[in-house]
C-alpha cells in the first residue's frame, strides 16, 4: 500500500477513535500521521510474530496523549486487530488512553507524563549497545513536552554516551494545549539547541515522505552522536478546520457531523462513512 | 514472598563475604555486597547520580567500571533510564539520595512500577540519620510515598549483616523495589546466624508485655527500650520490620494477639511509613493499643544523628515510655 495511503487511514482511524471514546487529543494524533506511518512500514521492519525479539528496532512514544494514531498506525500494519480500535480509552480493554506496555508488546514503554519516555528510550539505546545489540530505538517528541526539563537531562545524557543509535523525532506542530508555544514557553532557537546539546540535527517538513526517508537515512548513518529530526508539522493536518487550531489539541468530544466533515476531508468513500460512525467499519 | 523470583535459593545462605564489620554503615555495606553479588550476575548495572561515594557504589564503579552508568546530577532521567535499560532485560541499581529519590518518584511511578520493571532503587542518607546536612537532605516521606506504589516492595534493613543479605534478595527479587541504606555507622544488632527473608519481620528478643516493631537504625533503638523496660520489670518482645511493604501481617497479628499492644519506631514522619503500615495491617482483624515512635510531622535540622535522635524522640527512652504509655492503655481497655 502506498505510503500516502496509510497515513490518511491512520488519521481516519484515529478520529474515529477519538470518536467512539468519546475523549482523545486529535490535533497531535494527525500532525505526526506520514512520521508513524514510515516509521511502522518502512523504518522498524518488525514481525509481529516475533514482536520480542531481542534484536528488534524500538519505537517509544513519548508524547503518549498521540497515542489514537500509534494505535491506528498498528492496526494498519498488521500489528493490532482492528476491532481492538472500538476498545480505545474504554475500561475492561486493552488500548489505554494513554500507550501501556500491558497487552500491546510492541508498545516499549508506557508513558502519559512527558519527558519520560525520551529518558526511557535513551535507557533502551543505552541497554542494547551495552549487550552489543545492534538494534536502533526511535523516539517520538512533542513541541511543548521539551519544555520538561527532563528532556534536556536526556538530551546530555545521550550526546555524553555517544548513543548514535537513538533517533529522536520532535513532531514540530508549534502548537501546545493552552496556545502556541511561541507564546507559552518559546522554543527557538530550537535546531541551535538540540546542536549544542551535541545531537545531530536534521530539518524535514515533517508531512513530505521522500524528506521522510532521506531524514532517517542520514540518522541510520550518523557515527558518534544521537540524531534528532525536527519535523514541522501541523496540527491537525489532514482535517479543513482542525489545521492549525489549537482548540484542537486537547481531550474533545467529537460531534457525528464533526467525525463525517473529518472523513470527508480525507477522502472518506461515501459508503463508508456510515460505518466509521456507527462502529461496523474499523 | 509469593511473587519472588526464581533465584530465591541463591539469597539466603550465600552471605556476601566482604560484608558484616561493625561499624560499617549501611551504605558501605550495601556497596560492598552489591560487588560481590554482581560478580556472577553480568546483567546487573549501576546508575549514579555524581554521588557515588555516598551511596557506597564506588566500590562498584572500581571493581565494574564497565557496567557502572555516570547519569550527572540528573535523577529524573536516571530514574526512567533505568526503566529503559531494564526493558532490555538489565537488572539497574539506581542509587542517590533518599531525598532525590522522591524528587524522581514519578519517574519510578510511570516508567519503573507501572511498567513493572525489575528495577531496585537504593536510597542512601534516609531519615534524621542523614546529620548536618540539615532538612533539605533528611527524608522523612520516602517510606510513604513509595509505599503508595502499586506493586512496589519496601525495605529497610537494620544493620550491616542484614543489609548484605537484604541486597542479594532484592537482587533475586523480579520486580521494582525501594530500599533503603544508611549513612552514619551502623551497629551490629543481628547474630551471624540472622536469616533476612523479603516479606518477613523476625523477632529479635521475644517478650509478653508489649511488642516493639522497628526498621532500619530504629531497631538498635528498640533493642536498647527493651532492656530499659526489662529493668522496669516489662517484657518487650522486638521485631524487626525490614520489609515495610509487603509487610508480615501474620506476625504481626500474632505479636498483637500474644502481647496486647504495639510500639512502631522509624527515622520517618509518623504519618505514612512502618507506624501506618502496622496500622493498617492491624486494624482489619486484631486491633490493638498503639503507639507510634517516629519524627512528628515537622522537619528536622543540622546536627549529629544521635543528637536529632534525641531532640526528635527517637532514642531508646522514647520508645519505652510509648511502650509505657501502649501497656497503660492495653490495661484501660
Amino acid at each position: 500500500m502506498e505510503l500516502k495511503t496509510i497515513a490518511c487511514r491512520v488519521r481516519r482511524s484515529a478520529l474515529q477513535m477519538i470518536y467512539h471514546a468519546g475523549s482523545g487529543h486529535p490535533g497531535g494524533s494527525l500532525s505526526p500521521a506520514e512520521i508513524l506511518t514510515w516509521l511502522y512500514a518502512r523504518e522498524l521492519g518488525l514481525d509481529p510474530a516475533r514482536i520480542d525479539a531481542p534484536d528488534r528496532n524500538r519505537f517509544v512514544l513519548s508524547k503518549g496523549h498521540g497515542c489514537p494514531a500509534l494505535y491506528a498506525v498498528a492496526r494498519h500494519v498488521g500489528l493490532l486487530d482492528p476491532g481492538q480500535l472500538s476498545g480505545f480509552r474504554k475500561i475492561d480493554r486493552d488500548l489505554q488512553g494513554h500507550p501501556n506496555i500491558g497487552t500491546t508488546p510492541w508498545v516499549e514503554t508506557s508513558t502519559g507524563s512527558l519527558g519520560q519516555g525520551f529518558s526511557a528510550a535513551i535507557g533502551i539505546a543505552l541497554g542494547l549497545r551495552h549487550q552489543q545489540i545492534a538494534a536502533r530505538t526511535y523516539v517520538l517528541l512533542g513541541d511543548g513536552e521539551l519544555q520538561e526539563g527532563e528532556i534536556w537531562e536526556g538530551a546530555m545524557f545521550a550526546a555524553h554516551y555517544h548513543l548514535d543509535n537513538l533517533c529522536a523525532i520532535i513532531d514540530y506542530n508549534k502548537m501546545q494545549s493552552d496556545d502556541l508555544n511561541a507564546n507559552i514557553m518559546m522554543l527557538e532557537p530550537l535546531r541551535e539547541k538540540w546542536s549544542a546539546f551535541g545531537w545531530q540535527v536534521i530539518e524535514i517538513d515533517g508531512h513530505d515522505f521522500g524528506q521522510i526517508e532521506k531524514a532517517f537515512g542520514e540518522a541510520r548513518e550518523t557515527r558518534g552522536k544521537p540524531t534528532v529530526i525536527v519535523a514541522n508539522t501541523i496540527k491537525g493536518q489532514g482535517i479543513s478546520y482542525m489545521a492549525g487550531n489549537p482548540l484542537w489539541h486537547g481531550s474533545v468530544k467529537l460531534k457525528p457531523e464533526e467525525l463525517v466533515r473529518a472523513l470527508r476531508d480525507l477522502q472518506t468513500p461515501e459508503i463508508d462513512i456510515e460505518g466509521y460512525v456507527n462502529g461496523s467499519i474499523w | 514472598m509469593a511473587a519472588s523470583g526464581n533465584r530465591n535459593e541463591a539469597s539466603a545462605g550465600g552471605a556476601p563475604s566482604l560484608i558484616g564489620s561493625s561499624g560499617d554503615s549501611l551504605r558501605e555495606a550495601f556497596g560492598k555486597a552489591l560487588v560481590d553479588l554482581a560478580r556472577n550476575r553480568p546483567e546487573v548495572v549501576v546508575l549514579d547520580a555524581d554521588i557515588a561515594g555516598g551511596t557506597g557504589v564506588h566500590h562498584f564503579r572500581k571493581a565494574y567500571p564497565e557496567r557502572f552508568y555516570q547519569c550527572g546530577i540528573a535523577e529524573q532521567n536516571m530514574m526512567a533510564v533505568a526503566g529503559g535499560m531494564a526493558a532490555t532485560g538489565l537488572v539497574p541499581f539506581v542509587t542517590t539520595f533518599a531525598v532525590f529519590c522522591l524528587r524522581a518518584i514519578e519517574q519510578a511511578r510511570l516508567s519503573i512500577a507501572y511498567c513493572r520493571r525489575n528495577v531496585k532503587i537504593v536510597a542512601s542518607h534516609p531519615g534524621l540519620d542523614v546529620g548536618p546536612d540539615g532538612a533539605s537532605a533528611q527524608a522523612l516521606e520516602d517510606l510513604a510515598a513509595f509505599r503508595a506504589i502499586p506493586g512496589m516492595v519496601v525495605v529497610s534493613p537494620a544493620d550491616p549483616l542484614e543489609m548484605a543479605q537484604a541486597t542479594a534478595a532484592i537482587m533475586n527479587y523480579r520486580g521494582p523495589v525501594y530500599m533503603r541504606t544508611g549513612r552514619s555507622p551502623a551497629r551490629r544488632v543481628l547474630g551471624d546466624d540472622y536469616r533476612f527473608e523479603l516479606g518477613r519481620g523476625r523477632v529479635l528478643r521475644d517478650g509478653s508485655d508489649v511488642t516493639l516493631v522497628a526498621c532500619g537504625v530504629e531497631v538498635a533503638r528498640a533493642l536498647d527500650a527493651a532492656q530499659l523496660l526489662d529493668a522496669q520489670g516489662i517484657s518487650a518482645r522486638v521485631v524487626n520490620m525490614a520489609t515495610i511493604k509487603p509487610i508480615d501481617t501474620e506476625l504481626l497479628v500474632r505479636c498483637a494477639e500474644e502481647t496486647g499492644c504495639i510500639v512502631t519506631a522509624e527515622d520517618h514522619n509518623i504519618f505514612g511509613g512502618l507506624g501506618s503500615a502496622v496500622a493498617e495491617a492491624l486494624v482489619q482483624t486484631s486491633p490493638c493499643p498503639m503507639e507510634f515512635v517516629g519524627v512528628q510531622d515537622v522537619f528536622g535540622e543540622s546536627g549529629e544523628p544521635d543528637e536529632l535522635a534525641e531532640k526528635y524522640g527517637l532514642t531508646g527512652i522514647f520508645i519505652a515510655d510509648a511502650a509505657q504509655t501502649a501497656i497503660k492503655r492495653k490495661i484501660a481497655r
